[in-house]
């Protein structure tokens, strides 16, 4: 009984003085720090350049820094911020990633490789898997650097990206050996998937689904909605084309933007060390 | 794709098919080393130890081993289906912390103690972390401390083996054929009561003594032992640094008291401090990687086995201290890591 | 003298040398065409003087040097340009160069004059070494007149010729040693008097006692000292050379000029004999062509330019599908797919390698077994680095001296798991380089 009560008068007593030294050392915390952060995708992406979207939130409360820096967050969650701060926002233009490569297999010539599956160390020994030194080596580094599994890898050995899933935040513009990847507004109906600056004749050597040059889409295209430089045709993200500008590409290198078109869907190749 | 061109216009000369070359990083060559070979060997070495577990204990003991070896097996099987992982059944490595965990048993172990040692050292000690190369601490052992602790009773209960001498017999206060006690309980009790005791080191050295299937042989193991160091298997220092521990402190503490504690060669032959140092304390993945880590994981695993053996409640001290020093492993290995070629000179230039 | 230094580590792979070594090196028949890599050297691309259509002459500038680390390009016979474009390169990946459509008279150009070297000051010597385009024979191609112009804070005292060929298989350096030992020492002699050195060794593997034996008797009564080695991989390695014959530790991060030593290729010195003998620009080297699906191994004095498919030629072809095609030996060569590659400067071989013989990598985790450890000839921990570098912790890999391996390949060679440690300590080395170039650039 003696015990109980001991032990009870401590607690109580204890408790106080939590509870006092919580009074005197407490830390003001600006409550919409919070509740930006519970409107921001949580992905800690780092797409804004800020240590996660906490430390994110903290800087856009602060006003160092605008709600529309992250690239990740949608419209919606965007003018949710905007209510808190009580801020307006300037309209942000929807990114997403694109892969610039549509060399599979099939199509492109690509050495036996055996080594780390990684494609920055791929691409360090002997060019990696893959004959075109513009192409995509395929061993899925950027699709395990996305936060969100947006980039899926095809049994064709190429990454593909979900324009439905991405947020556009460029982690793997970042982490793509080859610099293949590349940021297009979310609403451009139709990329060029080739990203080889060589000569027509030596892209079509190592692929057949290479752009070669042959200026078709520009005559098919409206004025200015295709440009080409070198061997090198691209969409004009500014005046796209439409989506039909597609068909009309004779080394199908043209890919109109639609998630099930693309190749079949496969497990994000993790581990898988021998590409035979 | 450029290959017509070059094997179609010089049809005299045959020229490598392009397609077939693989790329890779330098170097292009192997010592054809594997893991495969590394266990198999381990096992090899093995072999005389086990042999004369069976001679001594009869053929329980070849049951309790082929029982553990196959539920090792099997677990590393059916963990690896569970983690949809390439099944490492042909590494050979599970069968060798089967081989391990039954040489640490006794001959009399039941069915389920086998099974059930062998759930823990796959599961428990390897699986749980990642499979081979990612446990801490050796499986086999971690199994042996499980049961031991779970099943006291089951762990302790030793088979009289064949031959034993009348002394010998009744040190271990034999009754049925079932002895409850190993040289290593039973001499420092009776010299703690001021008894007078013979020591068999002959017995000793042959394994002519109670005590687990695989640890009773000294000369088996040390057999088995310098095979693997012959090989450069294992590194020389574990064991040597282990076992010269053991001996220099024993030796110490009998200085100290004479009376109540018996001999290091005693020390050196009973128990599993042979099989420990040889077999356990140098596994790859859970000791150190330089050999300098080596001579401190061995004098580590000699302080506590001593201390275990001098002052604990159990009379063996070996799996313990191994299990103790796995866990220090990568702490040894950080800071026994060495200066590379060249590097002295640069700190005399600062 | 034997070396009385034993680097620690190292591994002794099969050797392979028998194939080849008893060879004597051959010299092809001209071709039609040969394509030069602009880019033979490690330093800055040279910049092209030629224009497509022009006509050049046997051993014409190409390419002058496009900076201070940098080496000339010469034509390695007469023709016209037929090209400046690109081709494969031997790591994968396109390189600027220049096609030349022989004419079949191989006319010398002859504006290189040849110099006496007694009498020539040290500074003529140094310019003709750079206008000859010489740069390391044994393997990364370092400009050679940068090397023999060392900054004043850092005297040299010693000159180290590498006639190691700690390399299995590749018997180059072994047969230019027994052919032409001559023209070896007369440029080992020319490196001591333009470095103002007395102290010339040569170190050479006690594998090849037939070279030892033929230098000992030539360089009898100079200043040169021959060093027979212990068989030991890498014991080529430009470290453990010196380490091995001087008994001096290159520092880490440092270059043998730290430690009062230059190192050559026998090779080399052989080129910068002609060089400034002769007025010969460097557009031809001995190359090994072996391995065991190679019809007739050999050793050929191959042009610059040469496509891997024409040396093969020159072997009758292989005997049976090799599954790897490599530029340079086993152990540090790299591997290539295609048979346009070009020989280069620093080509000591062409190594085709059968299925039964190549090195499979996995992806099986580090066992711990120390085993990379024991072998490491900079006394790295390479199976620890290379758990810290697939977990992608490049600082950690830092901090574990990963900056000073030298990619020899002993690691992997004995390697239970197979694991692919170079190509991890590569990643590691780019990484750890870009990161501190990113650092330097911020401040």
């Amino acid at each position: 009984m003696e015990a109980i009560l001991l032990l009870l008068i401590l607690g109580v007593v204890l408790g106080l003085v939590i509870a006092i030294a919580a009074m005197i050392f407490a830390v003001d915390i600006d409550p919409r720090i919070e509740q930006v952060e519970e409107a921001l995708p949580g992905a800690n992406c780092g797409g804004c350049g800020f240590a996660g979207c906490g430390d994110f939130a903290r800087a856009v409360v602060a006003g160092d820094c605008p709600p529309e820096a992250c690239p990740s967050c949608s419209s919606a969650a965007l003018s949710d911020i905007a209510r808190i701060l009580g801020v307006a926002i300037g309209v942000r233009e929807e990114k997403v990633a694109v892969v610039r490569c549509g060399g599979g297999d099939h199509a492109a010539r690509h050495p036996r490789y055996n080594g780390v599956s990684d494609c920055r160390s791929a691409n360090l020994v002997a060019g990696g898997p893959k004959g075109c030194d513009f192409g995509c080596l395929g061993l899925g580094t950027c699709a395990r650097a996305c936060p969100f599994g947006a980039i899926e890898m095809t049994d064709d050995g190429l990454a593909v990206v979900h324009p439905d899933l991405c947020v556009g935040c460029s982690k793997c513009v970042a982490v793509c050996p080859r610099n293949i990847i590349t940021m297009v507004p979310k609403s451009a109906p139709a990329h060029v998937l080739c990203n080889s600056p060589a000569k027509g004749a030596a892209k079509r050597k190592v692929c057949s689904a290479a752009c070669i040059g042959c200026r078709k889409c520009v005559k098919t295209a409206g004025e200015g909605q295709m440009i080409i430089e070198g061997f090198l045709a691209r969409v004009n993200y500014d005046n796209p084309p439409d989506a039909s500008i597609a068909e009309c590409c004779p080394t199908h290198c043209i890919h109109a933007t639609d998630t099930g078109a693309r190749a079949e869907t496969s497990e994000i190749m993790q581990g898988e060390a021998v590409n035979g | 794709m450029d290959n017509d061109n070059t094997s179609s216009r010089e049809a005299a000369v045959h020229l490598p098919d392009m397609e077939k070359l693989v790329v890779s990083s330098s170097p292009h060559m192997h010592s054809g080393e594997d893991i495969t070979r590394v266990m198999l060997m381990v096992i090899l070495a093995l072999v005389p130890a086990c042999l004369c577990g069976i001679y001594f204990f009869g053929i329980g003991a070849l049951w309790v081993l082929l029982l553990c070896t196959a539920s090792c097996v099997g677990f590393e099987a059916f963990f690896c289906k569970l983690a949809h992982k390439p099944n490492t059944v042909p590494d050979l490595s599970a069968a060798l912390t089967g081989i391990l965990l039954g040489m640490n048993l006794s001959a009399s172990s039941p069915w389920w103690i086998c099974v059930l040692g062998a759930f823990i050292a796959m599961g428990l000690g390897k699986h749980i972390y990642g499979g081979l190369g990612y446990n801490p601490f050796n499986p086999a052992l971690v199994a042996r401390v499980a049961l031991l602790i779970a099943f006291p009773g089951h762990l302790t209960t030793w088979v009289a083996p064949r031959g034993a001498t009348a002394a010998g017999a009744a040190l271990t206060a034999a009754s049925d054929g079932v002895s409850t006690a190993t040289p290593l309980y039973a001499v420092p009790q009776a010299l703690q009561q001021g008894g007078e005791v013979t020591y068999e080191y002959m017995s000793y050295f042959l394994g002519r003594i109670g005590g687990c299937i695989g640890e009773t042989s000294a000369l088996a193991l040390l057999i088995g032992g310098l095979f693997l160091i012959a090989l450069k298997l294992i590194r020389w220092q574990v064991p040597v640094a282990f076992i010269g521990t053991v001996a220099g402190l024993t030796a110490l503490i009998q200085f100290v008291s004479p009376e109540t504690q018996p001999t290091p060669l005693f020390h050196m032959l009973t128990g599993g401090l042979f099989l420990g140092a040889f077999f356990m304390a140098t596994d790859m993945v859970t000791s150190p990687m330089t050999r300098r880590g080596a001579i401190v994981f061995g004098v580590g695993c000699g302080v506590i086995t001593t201390a275990i053996r001098a002052w604990g409640v159990y009379p063996e001290g070996v799996s313990f201290s191994i299990l103790f020093m796995n866990a220090l492993t990568p702490f040894i290995d950080r800071y026994s890591s060495r200066k590379p070629f060249g590097i002295a000179k640069r700190k005399d230039k600062k | 003298m034997a070396d009385q230094y034993y680097f620690r580590g190292g591994v002794h792979p099969a050797e392979g040398k028998k194939l080849s070594s008893g060879q004597a090196i051959q010299v092809p028949p001209l071709l039609e065409s040969y394509v030069v890599p602009l880019m033979q050297h490690i330093g800055a691309p040279p910049k092209p003087v030629v224009k497509k259509g022009d006509t050049v002459l046997r051993g014409q500038l190409l390419a002058q040097p496009g900076g201070f680390i940098s080496a000339a390009i010469h034509s390695p016979t007469s023709g016209t340009i037929k090209d400046i474009g690109v081709c494969m390169g031997p790591v994968g990946l396109e390189t600027p160069a220049i096609t030349i459509a022989s004419d079949g008279d191989d006319t010398p150009d002859e504006s290189l004059t040849p110099l006496n070297w007694h009498t020539a000051s040290r500074d003529t010597l140094r310019e003709r070494i750079a206008a000859a385009g010489i740069v390391g024979m044994g393997g990364a191609g370092f400009p050679a007149n940068v090397k023999l112009t060392p900054p004043l804070e850092k005297p040299i005292d010693t000159v180290i010729l590498n006639g190691v060929e700690c390399e299995p298989f590749l018997t180059a350096d072994h047969r230019l040693m027994l052919e032409q030992c001559d023209r070896i020492i007369q440029g080992a002699l020319i490196l001591g008097r333009i470095l103002d050195v007395t102290d010339i060794f040569i170190g050479i593997e006690e594998n090849k006692p037939d070279a030892i034996e033929v230098m000992r008797q030539k360089t009898a009564g100079t200043t040169i000292t021959v060093a027979g080695l212990r068989v030991r991989y890498p014991q080529g390695a430009e470290k453990q050379l010196i380490y091995a014959v001087t008994g001096r530790k290159v520092p880490t991060g440092g270059l043998p000029m730290d430690v009062r030593c230059v190192v050559n290729n026998v090779a080399t010195c052989a080129a910068v004999a002609d060089a400034v003998n002769d007025g010969k620009a460097l557009y031809e080297r001995v190359t090994t062509i072996t391995g065991t699906p190679v019809t007739t191994p050999g050793n050929w004095l191959l042009r610059v330019g040469t496509s891997v498919e024409e040396a093969l030629k020159l072997v009758g072809g292989v005997k049976k599908d090799p599954a790897k095609l490599l530029l340079g030996g086993p152990m540090m060569g790299m591997s290539i797919y295609d048979l346009s590659v070009p020989v280069m400067k620093n080509t000591s071989g062409i190594l085709l390698l059968a299925s039964d013989e190549v090195e499979q990598f996995t992806s099986n985790a580090c066992i711990r077994c120390g085993r990379c450890v024991d072998v490491c000839p900079m006394t790295l921990m390479p199976g620890s680095l290379s758990v810290a570098i697939e977990n992608e912790a490049f600082d950690l890999a830092e901090a574990g001296f990963a900056m000073d391996c030298i990619e020899c390949g002993a690691c992997a060679y004995a390697c239970p798991s197979h694991r692919p440690l170079v190509q991890h300590m590569r990643r590691a080395k780019a990484e750890i380089t870009a990161a501190r170039r990113a650092a330097a650039a911020k401040k």
